[in-house]
């Protein structure tokens, strides 16, 4: 799971990571802290299997690859595995590389996508999220539309949800994640 | 969000640490915050009825500490980061003569490939050089595991134990096994005895004796302990591997023996010795330097690791940045059986760079933009304001260490100020600022301000404190007001503590407050005096509060003079000769409004105000 510091991509990896536990996987997760989070590049990775060793997903093995930006999953295309899921949010959030003039912002980032990914879930979910009325829930969004490519039940995503989101929170991250498997389903 | 009451857990490296020094009957855990550290004592914090937590203002003071509570014969843990270590090293190295009663953890997480450090330096080095023993785990489990482990073997060898983490054994998370809390050994009190605590000469000179002698009993025990294990497989290949380079070990080459060395040093010489007679071809696997692969080949072993076997002809173990699968994949040989990357021409090809930037509405940025106006070089330090060195800010000059940023200023003032004026045809001197966060300030920052009021310096010295420990996450520190027990304090001044220096000229400047923060810089900078501005605001991702309301480019206005895009603030894009706020992003710190010459930003409204 990738994106931009500040999106909420740990919480979303940690959710993911419950849900592998609690369906009975081992699981292994790694995350970036400190420096690295100040907006920029973000990854997290997860996995979970009978046994797992290493924390570090090898390039070119994801089942998943989640972007909450959309040229980040340009960025980390080489992890995902050749029949693997991209799914990515369209939301571009330009760096200040681009704004300082130092580099330019693709403009063709949705047809670099659909040629690097052969299967691509291409989603507004912040467009989703605002009519939520939450921007925040981006993330779930995207949870749910990468659950559709996980052989791991619902039961078990909600309650990943409910032990990593405060219960206030709960009801709006469970229609989030819904609607991200729906949107998934859809495409 | 960890389940402390289920018995198995998904918990990270850090959190395993805090858990098993719960269950291990710890008492103090003390510390100062840095990656990949951090989250040990801020999840230890969940178990205070238990163990008293504190942030300390460095290590230096959190290893003392720590070193008072084990003397007292109390269980203690004390965190930091590699270079913390540093810090810490004047108690460290008299420590390991004194030794401890209550079983002493050190744990020191290491950052392979520096991914929030100035530095890789390697904490195994400490263990030899202070005469402690070292263990190193490769997952959560036996992060919680080998702290129990560490504090048996202080107790036992009166001695001080070093637990080495590093990134991707504190910032994984795993299935951990947990266990309820056992009860701390009796807890004395201090019990007095000079030849043992006093080590002016005529004691510590018994006392390096007994360091050895203590050397040969742990050696014993090292060679019998089964923190380090071999696991045969097939005998043509032999890895001796550590930390989490074991994990990738066992996952590119799951049928080769493997020397697994988890108690790292006292070297397990038998465990070595049996491993190595059992195996044709002898691989050494270990992150940063080549400590154990030297001490093989010491032993008269033939190895290969950093440098090449008699049988080598893979490639080398890389010995920079941190290993991975990937970059063990062809040391190992082949690829593991694991499928190439899906498209040829890379898709990252030509992307823009994403480095870290100051946050929206971050307060340093607008020191740093009021700093640019000025002719000055700044010496910085460690916290988030290093992101200040990068373009389009470009207002950050050096950074060495905690503290560094006030002491060097010094340094460098008083070489300016002894070339004297500038000839004519000469271009002005550089006036010197040094830059230190808050949390840095009471860090190390203190005796660097002493220094230059002492010694009749000049230097500016730019304390911008955002009221937090911001760059690790937000913690507690002695101006915030509150323990890391959660219990309110009292609030060190930096001001006080500058007037207490003897600093005649102290100003406080609100950095959003562009105009007030100019003049106080002129005045400073126009002075041949010392000089300590304190930039005051909290940082908005503590607060969890925007600054003010979101702002917006009315296009109309906008000339695009582009003044705004060289405040470097990532809500504000610049993209289709179009310059637009990302109001999601933005965090209404209104800097955009103060320096736009056009009046073009404006307050935005949102969908869902209402």
């Amino acid at each position: 799971m990738v994106g931009v510091g500040g999106q909420g991509i740990l919480l979303a990896a940690q959710i993911a990571a419950r849900a592998a536990l609690a369906h009975g996987h081992d699981v292994k997760t790694n995350e970036v802290h400190g420096m690295a989070q100040r907006g920029g590049s973000v990854v997290a990775q997860i996995r979970f299997g009978d046994r797992v060793f290493s924390p570090l997903v090898p390039e070119g093995s994801a089942q998943v690859l989640a972007s909450l930006e959309r040229i980040e999953a340009l960025r980390f295309a080489s992890y995902l595995a050749p029949d693997g899921l991209a799914v990515v949010s369209s939301q571009a959030i330009i760096p200040v590389t681009v704004s300082s003039g130092q580099a330019d912002y693709p403009a063709d980032a949705e047809e670099r996508l659909r040629a690097a990914f052969k299967r691509l879930v291409y989603v507004d979910a912040i467009g989703v999220a605002e009519k939520l009325c939450d921007s925040r829930v981006a993330n779930v969004i995207l949870l749910g539309a990468m659950s559709t490519a996980l052989d791991l039940p619902r039961e078990c995503w909600i309650e990943a949800v409910s032990q990593c989101v405060k219960p206030a929170y709960r009801e709006i991250n469970l229609r989030a994640f819904d609607e991200g498997a729906a949107l998934a389903l859809r495409a | 969000m960890s389940q402390l009451t289920a018995t198995r857990a998904l918990l990270s490296g850090n959190e395993a640490i805090a858990r098993g020094a719960w269950e291990a009957g710890v008492t103090v855990a003390t510390g100062y915050p840095g990656t990949p550290s951090t989250e040990i004592l801020e999840a230890a914090r969940a178990y205070k009825a238990d163990i008293y937590c504190e942030w300390s203002p460095n290590e230096k003071v959190a290893l003392e500490v720590a070193a008072g509570a084990s003397l007292a014969g109390a269980r203690a843990i004390v965190t930091m980061k590699h270079v913390g270590l540093n810090v810490a090293a004047d108690p460290l190295m008299t420590l390991s003569y004194i030794g401890t009663v209550g079983g002493l953890v050190i744990v020191v997480a290491d950052d392979p490939g520096m991914h929030s450090s100035q530095n890789e330096q390697d904490t195994r080095h400490y263990a030899r050089f202070a005469k402690i023993p070292i263990l190193e785990p490769s997952d959560s489990q036996e992060a919680m595991d080998f702290l129990a482990l560490g504090l048996e073997i202080s107790e036992q060898h009166s001695t001080p134990v070093i637990l080495r983490s590093t990134t991707r054994v504190s910032h994984s998370s795993g299935a951990v096994a947990l266990g309820e809390r056992r009860a701390p050994p009796e807890i004395k009190g201090f019990q007095k005895n000079p030849q043992r605590f006093v080590p002016i000469p005529m004691n510590a000179r018994p006392m390096r004796v007994r360091v050895e002698e203590r050397m040969a009993s742990l050696q014993a025990a090292v060679d019998s302990s089964t923190a380090n294990r071999i696991e045969w497989g097939d005998r043509s290949l032999g890895i001796i591997a550590e930390g989490i380079a074991y994990q990738y070990v066992r996952e590119l080459a799951p049928d080769a023996s493997v020397l697994k060395v988890g108690w790292v040093w006292p070297f397990p010489d038998k465990r070595i010795r049996e491993f190595a007679r059992g195996v044709k071809r002898l691989l050494v696997v270990e992150e940063l330097d080549d400590i154990l692969e030297e001490h093989v080949r010491s032993l008269g072993i033939p190895c290969e690791g950093r440098r090449p076997g008699p049988w080598s002809h893979r490639e080398a173990v890389p010995g920079i940045g941190e290993l991975s699968p990937d970059r063990l994949a062809p040391v190992l040989g082949g690829d593991g059986g694991r499928p190439q990357p899906s498209s040829p021409a890379p898709a990252s090809a030509t992307l823009p760079a994403r480095p870290p930037v100051l946050c929206p509405a971050c307060p340093h940025r607008g020191i740093f933009y009021a700093l640019g106006k000025f002719k000055v070089v700044v010496t910085g330090d460690i916290g988030c304001y290093a992101l200040g060195v990068l373009p389009p800010l470009k207002r950050l000059d050096t950074i060495l260490c905690m503290g560094a940023g006030v002491s060097m200023a010094h340094g460098m003032q008083v070489v300016e100020s002894r070339r004297g004026a500038p000839a004519e045809t000469e271009k002005p001197r550089d006036r010197i600022v040094g830059m230190v966060g808050d949390s840095t300030f009471f860090h190390s920052g203190i005796t660097g301000l002493l220094d230059i009021v002492y010694n009749k310096g000049a230097a500016v010295i730019i304390v911008v404190d955002n009221r937090t420990t911001a760059m690790t996450g937000h913690q507690e520190h002695p101006g915030t007001g509150r323990t890391l027990m959660g219990e309110p304090t009292v609030s060190a001044s930096v001001e006080e503590f500058g007037r207490a220096c003897g600093m005649k000229n102290v100003a406080t400047v609100d950095p959003y407050d562009l105009k007030a923060t100019l003049e106080t810089l002129r005045l400073a900078l126009d002075s041949n005096q010392p000089w300590l501005i304190v930039s005051r605001s909290p940082c908005p991702l503590y607060t969890r509060k925007p600054v003010g309301p979101a702002r917006r480019v009315n296009q109309e206005l906008c000339r695009k003079c582009k003044l705004c895009l060289k405040l470097g603030c990532p809500a504000i894009e610049y993209i289709n000769d179009e310059i637009r706020v990302n109001e999601i992003l933005c965090g209404g710190c209104a800097l955009c409004e103060k320096v736009c010459k056009d009046g073009a930003f404006g307050m935005a409204k949102g969908a869902c105000d209402e």
